[in-house]
């Protein structure tokens, strides 16, 4: 899919905007920047409207004839129930701080990726029909009627953004694109104008617990390999529990982690860790996602697919949760799972069975992050680690959007980091941390038709890391993010081809120093621990 | 076209007073009804809108964090940029709005060969917004003198503070330098950006304007065509204890820049200047990131429509059970 890209094509960006006013262009929808619709059997599984088989391309979109109707009403409604929707489209002065920071705008140049006009789309209809100056004084005003066109662009470029929250740290006034963004999509699912890649794992994690639709014995077959594996590399034998009633904690996690490369490695970073630990724990079948697609969808669906994390936990029976490495998952988890689906009251106050350390900060929701759990660890000398098993790695850490911009957990994954390899190397300032940029293909747009998108937005990640690789030989990005894992593993393949992607617990695995294990001569990919003199075998 | 319209419309605001005075000598509606009005609309129409926000819940807990979380006790949080408590939030509030944090962040990023992209830190925006703002409120409590008998203290002190490089007769005041400065850098950087130009709107460029000729027609009025002071304050004494007074005495300039500000009060609650109140009620700063310690309530939190264990099992069930996987029904 990246190979039609000419990567020296793709960086001709033309910043200028064009002569013509925004208003007055409609977007074309060019193969590699647009996702294909959802199927109609997905949408007729989740009960939402207007299940069809139609493509963007189409003329006729086959929308209800009340359409204009139904997203005047919806608009009105969100209104009245998000103030943050209310003032954002209010309160903006258009002092243009947030257009060179969405990583879009950066690798494409379009200046309907400028996080203002992107805004601006939405709060043209809203001028138009919700506000007296809009109504009087039309398009001097920013104002402009509701059109089959205007659906059509918003279809196009909210599904362009990532919801990464970047230019709302920048905002004078923090807007929140991503706010803007769901809200958008939300009114543009009462049309039945959805993506396929947001919806078919939404519609799989209904049915199944996960986005990948893996069915439980399929499910336990996948496990058995990565126990495999790992009996393979380190001669401990694991043998996890799953469903069980009466554990301590239930661990929960995306299920890319244990579906594929290099998830899976992270994976069996986590199952080390905890059979080390001696941690009373269990899996679950029917909680097999940590990750949470309802948040590209509607708030609604969030609270759909993620009731069941609370409900299998009580169930089980357990005490409190522990959440794996993902993104948008703990945006999920952290901001919204005890207002939507709490008060987890029939669970404890996490405490740590290993150190004893009360996780104070997630009493109320009783979940705790992986890296909370094992920087606490590793602080409190539970682990025995020998880093040196990663020294062929020269590492750097991408921060997550939803981990840094909705949570700030910014210094654990670093400490953990840390503590099992011994060569870190930062990425430039601007580009980490609270500043960091998306692996530009989250919020449902990391698909292989939006591959020319993905790899434009990825660009300012991508160069940071080029720097690092260059200046250092950084031939590793760890990232505590499903999402990132898969698709910054294809930004690296087009951009940094020298650079592979890790998941934090894998680079923990593959330190670990485990009771009854054989001698390490691989690491969790089999591959040798040892850099082979004189050849580069890191890939 | 928008830049145009803004211009024209500024003139308008210019115009109808000068005639409202010169030729049709309607001292008595520039100096009394439309400032009245204007405040009342300006406080009616702040209000207004205050409400409106406020009426909406904030249904989720969702703040953009800008540092370390509170984790660990061993883990420094950054309590002003990722605050967990009131005290925090109130300081990440202060910071944004009396020095505007956020804007203070920014940066421009350069596409060079290669590709390398470049970071460089931007502070001009914040400069000129900060320079504006602080500017413009110094000035607006200078003018208090006018509405009080005696002047507090206060006022001196921030006039001699004002006047501090004591050039000329009366002392040049650094602020409205400043200001006027401010404004015609915003105007020039949004002309010039191309980028900013393209998302610009009249609505953009006409407080920008407005603003522009309050401060020029003050800074004329105090610098070069005197009015009669004593009289100004008369009138604007008049009007602070409801017992208005009429002058004919001052120049038809006094009143285009009473018009003007007239014009920006009213104008205030229907447009973007609006930001002023709403930078207080922007979820993404104003909340704590609190969300795992304390529950959020959202108070229109509804019942919807799940996929049950029980559902689930009994699809799956025979396939746990081939596997391995307990089963609440055997």
């Amino acid at each position: 899919m990246t190979e039609e890209l000419k990567k020296d094509e793709l960086v001709k960006i033309d910043y200028k905007p064009p002569e013509k006013d925004w208003m007055d262009i409609k977007p074309t929808f060019k193969h590699g920047t647009y996702i294909y619709p959802a199927k109609a059997k997905n949408l007729k599984y989740l009960d939402m409207p207007n299940p069809r088989e139609w493509s963007p391309t189409d003329e006729d979109w086959k929308l209800p004839n009340n359409w204009k109707e139904i997203i005047l009403d919806g608009m009105k409604e969100r209104l009245d129930k998000y103030r943050s929707f209310k003032v954002f489209m209010d309160i903006c002065v258009r002092c243009g701080a947030c257009a060179d920071k969405c990583h879009f705008f950066i690798g494409g140049g379009d200046p309907k990726n400028m996080p203002v006009l992107r805004a601006e789309l939405i709060r043209s209809v809203y001028r138009g029909n919700f506000t007296t100056a809009g109504k009087i004084l039309g398009r001097l005003n920013g104002a402009r009627e509701l059109t089959m066109d205007v659906i059509k662009e918003w279809y196009y470029y909210f599904y362009q953004c990532t919801e990464c929250r970047r230019c709302s740290v920048f905002c004078p006034y923090g807007i929140d694109t991503a706010e803007i963004t769901m809200m958008a999509r939300e009114l543009l699912n009462l049309l039945g104008c959805n993506v396929n890649w947001v919806l078919e794992p939404v519609a799989n994690c209904y049915r199944t617990g996960n986005h990948l639709g893996i069915q439980p014995h399929a499910l336990i077959d996948m496990f058995d390999m990565m126990l495999d594996d790992i009996y393979d590399r380190t001669g401990v034998r694991i043998k996890p529990t799953f469903n069980r009633k009466g554990a301590e904690i239930l661990f929960v996690t995306p299920s890319a982690d244990y579906f594929a490369d290099p998830g899976i490695y992270t994976c069996m970073g986590y199952l080390m860790l905890f059979h080390e630990l001696g941690l009373d724990y269990t899996w679950s079948t029917y909680a097999s996602e940590g990750g949470n697609f309802g948040l590209f969808t509607s708030y609604e669906m969030v609270k759909r697919l993620n009731a069941k994390i609370y409900a299998e936990a009580k169930r089980l029976g357990v005490k409190w949760i522990l959440g794996g490495e993902c993104g948008h998952m703990w945006r999920v988890m952290h901001q919204l799972m005890d207002t939507m689906n709490g008060p987890a009251d029939f669970l404890e106050e996490p405490v740590s069975p290993i150190t004893g350390t009360k996780f104070e900060n997630a009493k109320s929701t009783k979940m705790v992050h992986i890296m909370e759990f094992t920087a606490d660890l590793i602080k409190n000398n539970k682990l025995k680690l020998d880093p040196s098993r990663n020294d062929k790695l020269k590492v750097t850490f991408h921060d997550s959007c939803n981990p840094a911009r909705a949570m700030g957990i910014l210094e654990e994954p670093r400490y953990v980091i840390k503590h099992v390899c011994n060569n870190f190397f930062e990425m430039p300032e601007n580009t980490i941390r609270e500043q960091t940029f998306c692996c530009g293909g989250g919020a449902g747009l990391g698909t292989d038709e939006m591959m020319e998108m993905r790899m434009r937005g990825g660009l300012p990640r991508a160069n940071a890391v080029q720097y690092v690789h260059d200046k250092y030989g950084v031939n590793r990005l760890t990232a505590i993010c499903a999402i990132d894992r898969a698709t910054l593993t294809t930004l690296m393949e087009y951009w940094v081809p020298d650079v592979k992607v890790t998941g934090v617990h894998e680079l923990v695995g593959n330190a670990l120093v485990m009771k009854g294990e054989k001698e390490r001569v691989v690491d969790l990919r089999g591959e040798p621990l040892k850099q082979e003199k004189g050849g580069n075998n890191v890939r | 076209m928008k830049l145009l319209f803004a211009f024209i419309a500024t003139l308008v605001v210019i115009v109808i007073p000068y005639i409202g005075i010169k030729y049709a000598g309607m001292y008595y509606v520039f100096s009394v009804v439309i400032p009245y009005a204007a405040v009342v609309i300006f406080i009616l129409g702040f209000a207004y809108r205050i409400l409106k926000w406020a009426k909406s819940p904030v249904p989720f807990r969702i703040p953009t964090t800008c540092g370390q979380e509170k984790s660990l006790p061993w883990i420094k949080q950054n309590k002003l940029d990722n605050p967990s408590s009131t005290m925090g939030v109130i300081g990440r509030m202060a910071l944004e709005i009396l020095f505007f944090r956020s804007l203070f962040r920014n940066t421009k990023t350069e596409l060079r060969e290669g590709p390398k992209l470049a970071y460089g830190s931007d502070k001009w925006l914040w400069l000129a917004a900060i320079t504006f703002h602080w500017s413009f409120l110094i000035i607006l409590i200078r003018h208090f003198r006018l509405f009080s008998e005696p002047v507090p203290h206060i006022i001196n002190v921030i006039e001699n503070i004002d006047g501090f490089l004591q050039i000329g007769l009366p002392t040049l005041y650094i602020t409205d330098i400043l200001l006027l400065a401010a404004v015609l850098y915003l105007f020039l950087r949004r002309i010039s950006i191309p980028q900013v130009r393209y998302i610009s709107l009249a609505s953009d460029y006409f407080p920008l304007f407005l603003i522009f000729s309050i401060g020029l027609t003050g800074v004329l009025m105090r610098y070069f065509y005197r009015v009669n002071v004593v009289d100004v304050k008369e009138l604007a004494m008049g009007l602070i204890t409801f017992k208005p007074k009429v002058f004919t005495t001052i120049g038809s300039l006094f009143f285009i820049h009473l018009f003007l500000i007239s014009t920006l009060f009213a104008y205030f609650p229907f447009s973007k200047l609006m930001h002023m109140g709403g930078v207080f009620l922007s979820p993404t700063r104003n909340l704590a990131n609190n969300n795992r310690m304390k529950r959020h309530i959202n108070p229109w939190n509804y019942p919807v429509k799940v996929h049950t264990y029980e559902e689930y099992e009994d699809e799956f069930r025979d396939k746990m059970k081939a596997a391995g996987v307990p089963v609440e029904k055997e």
